[in-house]
């Protein structure tokens, strides 16, 4: 699990054109009440990259992110048609239990909300909630370790494991919130707007954490910052009122936008 | 010519009934704290004298005219402990499902009204419902057990509304993030809502002790005695109680020295004050615990 091994491949991923698919909607259309947020969405997310979701406010990105990890199910009165496949698998299927989804796919919210209890507890936390019986204490200091130094905050925090997880800067919190994530082994992370709440300095930090994370899991992120979702994305999807309108190679689609529409809003005739 | 920036007419105008409104508001408030110290202040200066250890720890004697409160004080003790063994689960219960499982629907509706409205019942009510559905239909007998379900019932309402504020008062960022790694509902309520809302959830319950030691017309029909020379030995027994024994001593007996129900209505509101004060410290220790 080193971050920095995959370069080559991915540019093979990028120039093969059948790479492996970690995340596939099919016809997705959902509602909340009788408001429709999503029509008819077509989106594969390939696997091992960032793809960034941009798209005006109420564009549907975010709900659209939210139904890869049912999320939004919590809210009630929501009604969900067609396929979203993780893995290969359909997880509207019957038989699909939440929990297996959610320990596949992880979630980084808007601000980072890490559980008001220790550092240490909040690395723990999901890692107890798909474990069966007692983890030993080292096995649960090495845990806890390789998590924190993959989202390079172990230096910042080894010595106060045991203190209150709020108590961190927003940008150890987002970090923290990533690195609680990882100790499940997810295939894919979800990432919504996981820098907006940051300052610009965070902002790099998070970001360049995101790239390096990049390889070993599939990252799908939404943003409303065009230069983030160019500079920190392999490829990019933009939606408009709850339609995919184009997806494609971040470079491409940014300097020769396939639709008037992305071209309007990329140059930010609105947004 | 005047300065640049002076206040003209208008603004003037503005400000004096800006200090009208604001006296106003103040002096509504300082007559919300006047009746408060009076009564205080009172209960205080002629009750004080009667409160020693023979007081709080001997039987009333010569027709409650000398001695103690004794048995009224413990028979309230015991109203409060029984009626909490109630209250606590069901209330603190019944707060978790509403706020953290019920969906948006009428029966929802309809129980969160029920709960107003149980609030809005009169004591007496209360207190009729009790003798028919515990002394009677239950077979309790006029005892502890009657009356401290009765107060139990009429309580409810304050442990669950305040076990549900301070439910809905931990973020909802908490449950998505729990949610978002696969946890259910309860272990997320019990990992993270709970801890976060216990402050709220034990300063409603110790209200609603204040509230249950002060009582006095649900209990009297139910288990609370005019006078016994004994200590009850069971919950199926009846006892005396403060609020009881404070309403008996000012109107009922004759011949009670002054003091004497000054003494008691002290150590009543001395109980109150007592256990608010508890609630204030523990929430204030709990909050500074707590950071988000």
């Amino acid at each position: 699990m080193t971050p920095s091994n995959t370069e080559t491949g991915l540019d093979e991923m990028r120039t093969d054109g059948d790479p492996h698919i970690a995340v596939r909607t099919d016809k997705l259309n959902f509602w909340y009440g009788d408001f429709q947020a999503l029509f008819d969405v077509d989106f594969d997310v390939k696997a091992g990259i960032v793809t960034s979701l941009i798209g005006p406010s109420g564009c549907g990105k975010s709900t659209l992110l939210r139904c890869v990890n049912r999320i939004n199910e919590r809210i009630g009165n929501v009604r969900t048609e067609g396929k979203v496949e993780v893995l290969g698998h359909d997880i509207y299927a019957p038989e699909v239990d939440l929990t297996q989804v959610r320990s596949q796919v992880g979630m980084v919210f808007q601000r980072p909300n890490p559980l008001p209890i220790s550092i240490r507890k909040n690395i723990l936390f999901a890692h107890g909630l798909h474990t069966q019986g007692k983890t030993s204490k080292s096995d649960e200091e090495a845990i806890v370790e390789s998590a924190l130094r993959e989202v390079l905050l172990w230096d910042d925090v080894k010595d106060r494991l045991d203190r209150v997880a709020t108590d961190l800067s927003l940008e150890q919190q987002q970090k923290l919130c990533i690195a609680r994530l990882l100790p499940v082994k997810p295939a894919v992370l979800l990432m919504d707007e996981p820098c907006s709440a940051l300052d610009p300095k965070a902002t790099t930090a998070v970001e360049e954490l995101i790239w390096n994370l990049r390889g070993d899991y599939t990252i799908l992120i939404v943003t409303h910052n065009m230069a983030q979702a160019r500079r920190a994305s392999d490829e990019c999807a933009f939606m408009l009122l709850g339609k995919m309108v184009e997806h494609r190679r971040t470079e491409d689609l940014f300097l020769t936008p396939g639709s008037q529409q992305t071209a309007d809003y990329i140059e930010g005739r609105y947004g | 010519m005047t300065a640049r920036f002076a206040a003209t007419e208008l603004n003037l105008s503005n400000y004096r009934t800006e200090r009208r409104y604001r006296l106003m508001l103040f002096s509504m408030t300082a007559m919300l704290v006047l009746p408060v110290l009076i009564i205080l202040g009172i209960l205080v200066l002629k009750g004080a004298p009667m409160i020693s250890w023979e007081f709080l720890f001997e039987f009333p004697r010569r027709g409650m005219t000398e001695g103690g409160i004794y048995p009224a004080l413990l028979g309230t003790i015991f109203i409060v402990v029984v009626d909490l063994i109630f209250a606590m689960p069901i209330g603190v219960a019944a707060a978790i499902y509403l706020s953290e499982y019920a969906p948006d629907n009428w029966l929802t509706r309809t129980i969160n009204l029920a709960i107003i409205n149980l609030a809005g019942v009169p004591s007496i009510v209360h207190a009729l419902f009790g003798v028919g559905a515990f002394v009677i239909f239950f077979g309790f007998g006029t005892s502890i057990l009657a009356a401290a379900l009765t107060v139990a019932i009429m309580t409810l309402p304050l442990v669950i509304v305040a076990t549900r504020e301070s439910l809905q008062a931990v973020p909802q960022a908490f449950r998505e993030a729990c949610w978002s790694m696969g946890a259910s509902r309860w272990q997320t309520i019990f990992a993270v809502v709970l801890p976060n809302a216990i402050s709220g959830i034990l300063t409603g319950l110790i209200l609603e002790v204040s509230r249950t030691a002060g009582e006095t017309a649900p209990i009297m029909f139910t288990g609370a005695a005019f006078f016994l020379p004994f200590l009850p030995e069971s919950v199926f027994e009846q006892t005396m109680a403060l609020s009881l024994h404070l309403y008996v001593v000012s109107t009922q007996v004759p011949e009670v020295p002054e003091a004497l129900p000054y003494g008691v209505a002290l150590v009543l509101i001395g109980i109150v004050l007592i256990m608010n004060a508890i609630s204030i410290v523990f929430r204030s220790y709990l909050r500074g615990k707590k950071k988000w």
